[in-house]
């Protein structure tokens, strides 16, 4: 018997055990808590099954960088109560149509198991893989081969950022965020100090290796917003207004490079996305910088949560907003 | 693979990685079974930053090339400052809030 | 009948992520568990998109499903932004509303079911 069995049906049921306690904490920081550990997790689950970028990506979009969004929500909802349950009829209802479901699926499952070996696309993009100008297949299918979804991922985030400065605009006072986040003591700050620079060389390493090896622009990406949240937190970078215009570059700068080189590329005689084979690894590689920057930009932004505008308001009242906000923070 | 192909770096390896297994184990144990949060603390960063520098060393022996053993032991040392980090601001948080007697 | 092999373990597993995801994020009542709720599931899906691909090249990278994983998670992380902004908002309306010191019960952060008449004191 494969002694993988072992740490697979371990970890197989951790992942279980774990989704069934974030679901299930009576304690909303517990919850979340142990949902970045399942991130975490699920991370290592994929390195398993042979898939070191989305573990790379889970790791640090799925479980970083979305465990310190919920954890920025989390101050918001201190004391409030939990509602009560769905009533019984609904919760039956449903349990019954996701048993269906899941029996279903789990048939298809079962039976995908005993069936021969799939032929999957691993050999089309192996052909391919020297007409896209990279070396490392996935990076050849998000930026050559498949180029028009990662451009719709980099737009959804665009779209992410403006939705949530219109809709954080209307927050109350109460809720911006006074001074530095919390007073972290020197110990952050000589922290931040050592990590920041060396966490901005990790992010652009991993935008670099992505064009041979596991990484690329999303998980350059996310290291660099976490360096972002990093300074935002040890309070070394205020978000202020006149920072409004940059952000905003930043935010559509992927974006902006992305549809000009699939414009330039397809004004010519080629498709859009056929980049001519000498420049494929130049233009990759811009088009790679340039997301990765508004990918750092949109996700320390999504962070921060409000536009950086609002943080002003409280400031022309300086006497009746700072004492309630510093209340019980934790 | 069987007992007797094993080289004696992969032995060596398997070893320091079993030794830092236990000391994982003994840091969760001591993390369940200790009364408040500072020991608590004390027993989960202590073991797991030296549990985790065994299993570096492990992997360290068994790495084929230098850099890889250069990039283990970046790992190590960065995951020691990070573990350093969250327990002193654990450690803050939980002295601001109720001077030890918290949980 | 020889072990089974991860492509099994994990899809199960999977699955079983996909199904309670699925039954809290229909049936929670707190905001934000439904939001998690919703990201345990797209997780759940993700295993088995991985699984197949796992399936297909167990010892090299079939390149095309995860790349649609790694395009899912950084949707969902957009997604998970807009549904916390919208958590934030309500609840900054319900306090207003309490300091305003509106006599009725602040609305639940549960805005889909209104269903139920509950005038009640929440717990």
């Amino acid at each position: 018997m494969d002694p993988m069995v072992i740490f697979d049906a371990g970890l197989a049921l951790a992942l279980v055990a774990l989704s069934w306690a974030v679901l299930a904490s009576a304690d909303r920081f517990a919850s979340v808590v142990l949902f970045i550990v399942l991130g975490l997790m699920v991370a290592l689950a994929w390195v398993r099954l042979g898939a070191p970028d989305v573990a790379l990506a889970e790791a640090a979009i799925g479980a970083g960088v979305t465990g310190a969004l919920l954890l920025a929500t989390l101050r918001h909802l201190r004391g409030q109560p939990e509602a009560p349950p769905s009533p019984a009829p609904v919760r039956w209802a449903v349990g019954g149509m996701v048993a269906a479901v899941t029996a279903a699926l789990a048939a298809v499952v079962v039976a995908l198991v005993a069936a021969p070996r799939p032929e999957g696309l691993a050999g089309a993009v192996a052909d391919n893989l020297a007409m896209s100008g990279v070396e490392h297949p996935v990076t050849a299918v998000l930026l050559n081969f498949r180029a028009h979804d990662t451009l719709m991922e980099v737009v959804v985030l665009l779209v992410a950022v403006v939705v949530v400065w219109a809709i954080d605009r209307g927050l109350a006072p109460a809720h911006a965020p006074q001074g530095p986040l919390v007073d972290l003591g020197p110990v952050q700050d000589g922290f931040a100090r050592l990590a920041l620079p060396a966490a901005v060389l990790l992010g652009a390493y991993l935008l670099w290796a992505g064009a041979h090896a596991p990484g690329g622009a999303f998980q350059g990406g996310a290291v660099l917003a976490a360096v972002g949240i990093l300074a935002i937190l040890a309070g070394r970078w205020r978000p202020e207004p006149r920072h409004r215009a940059w952000a905003r570059a930043a935010f559509g700068l992927g974006a902006t490079v992305f549809v000009l080189v699939a414009l330039g590329v397809g004004l010519g005689p080629r498709v859009a996305y056929e980049y001519p084979l000498t420049l494929a690894k130049p233009l990759i590689l811009t088009i790679e910088a340039a997301v990765t920057l508004s990918i750092a930009a949109t996700l320390a932004a999504l962070f921060f949560g409000r536009e950086p505008a609002g943080l002003t308001v409280p400031n022309t009242v300086p006497n009746t907003v700072p004492s309630t906000a510093r209340g019980g923070r934790p | 693979m069987n007992i007797g192909a094993m080289t004696l770096a992969e032995a060596a390896g398997l070893g320091l990685m079993a030794l830092g297994a236990g000391f994982f184990i003994a840091g969760t144990v001591g993390m369940l079974r200790f009364p408040d949060a500072v020991s608590r603390l004390h027993a989960l960063t202590k073991a797991d930053t030296l549990g985790l520098g065994l299993v570096v060393l492990g992997a360290m022996v068994m790495a084929a090339t230098p850099g890889a053993v250069l990039r283990l032991g970046l790992i190590w040392i960065c995951v020691a400052l990070a573990g350093a980090l969250g327990a002193q601001l654990i450690a803050a948080f939980v002295r601001r809030s109720g001077d030890g007697s918290g949980e | 009948m020889t072990a089974p092999g991860p492509d099994l373990i994990y899809g199960l597993a999977g699955l079983g992520m996909f199904a309670m995801g699925l039954y809290v994020a229909m049936t929670g009542t707190e905001a934000l568990r439904r939001v998690l709720a919703l990201k345990i599931c797209a997780i759940g899906a993700s295993f088995l998109l991985i699984v197949a691909a796992w399936r297909a090249t167990p010892d090299g990278i079939d390149a095309v499903p995860h790349a649609l994983v790694i395009t899912g998670i950084v949707v969902m992380v957009s997604a998970m932004a807009v549904a916390l902004a919208l958590i934030r908002r309500i609840r900054a309306l319900e306090d207003a509303h309490a300091a305003a010191g509106t006599p009725a019960a602040p609305p639940r952060p549960a805005p889909r079911r209104r269903t139920r008449p509950q005038q009640g004191t929440p717990r």
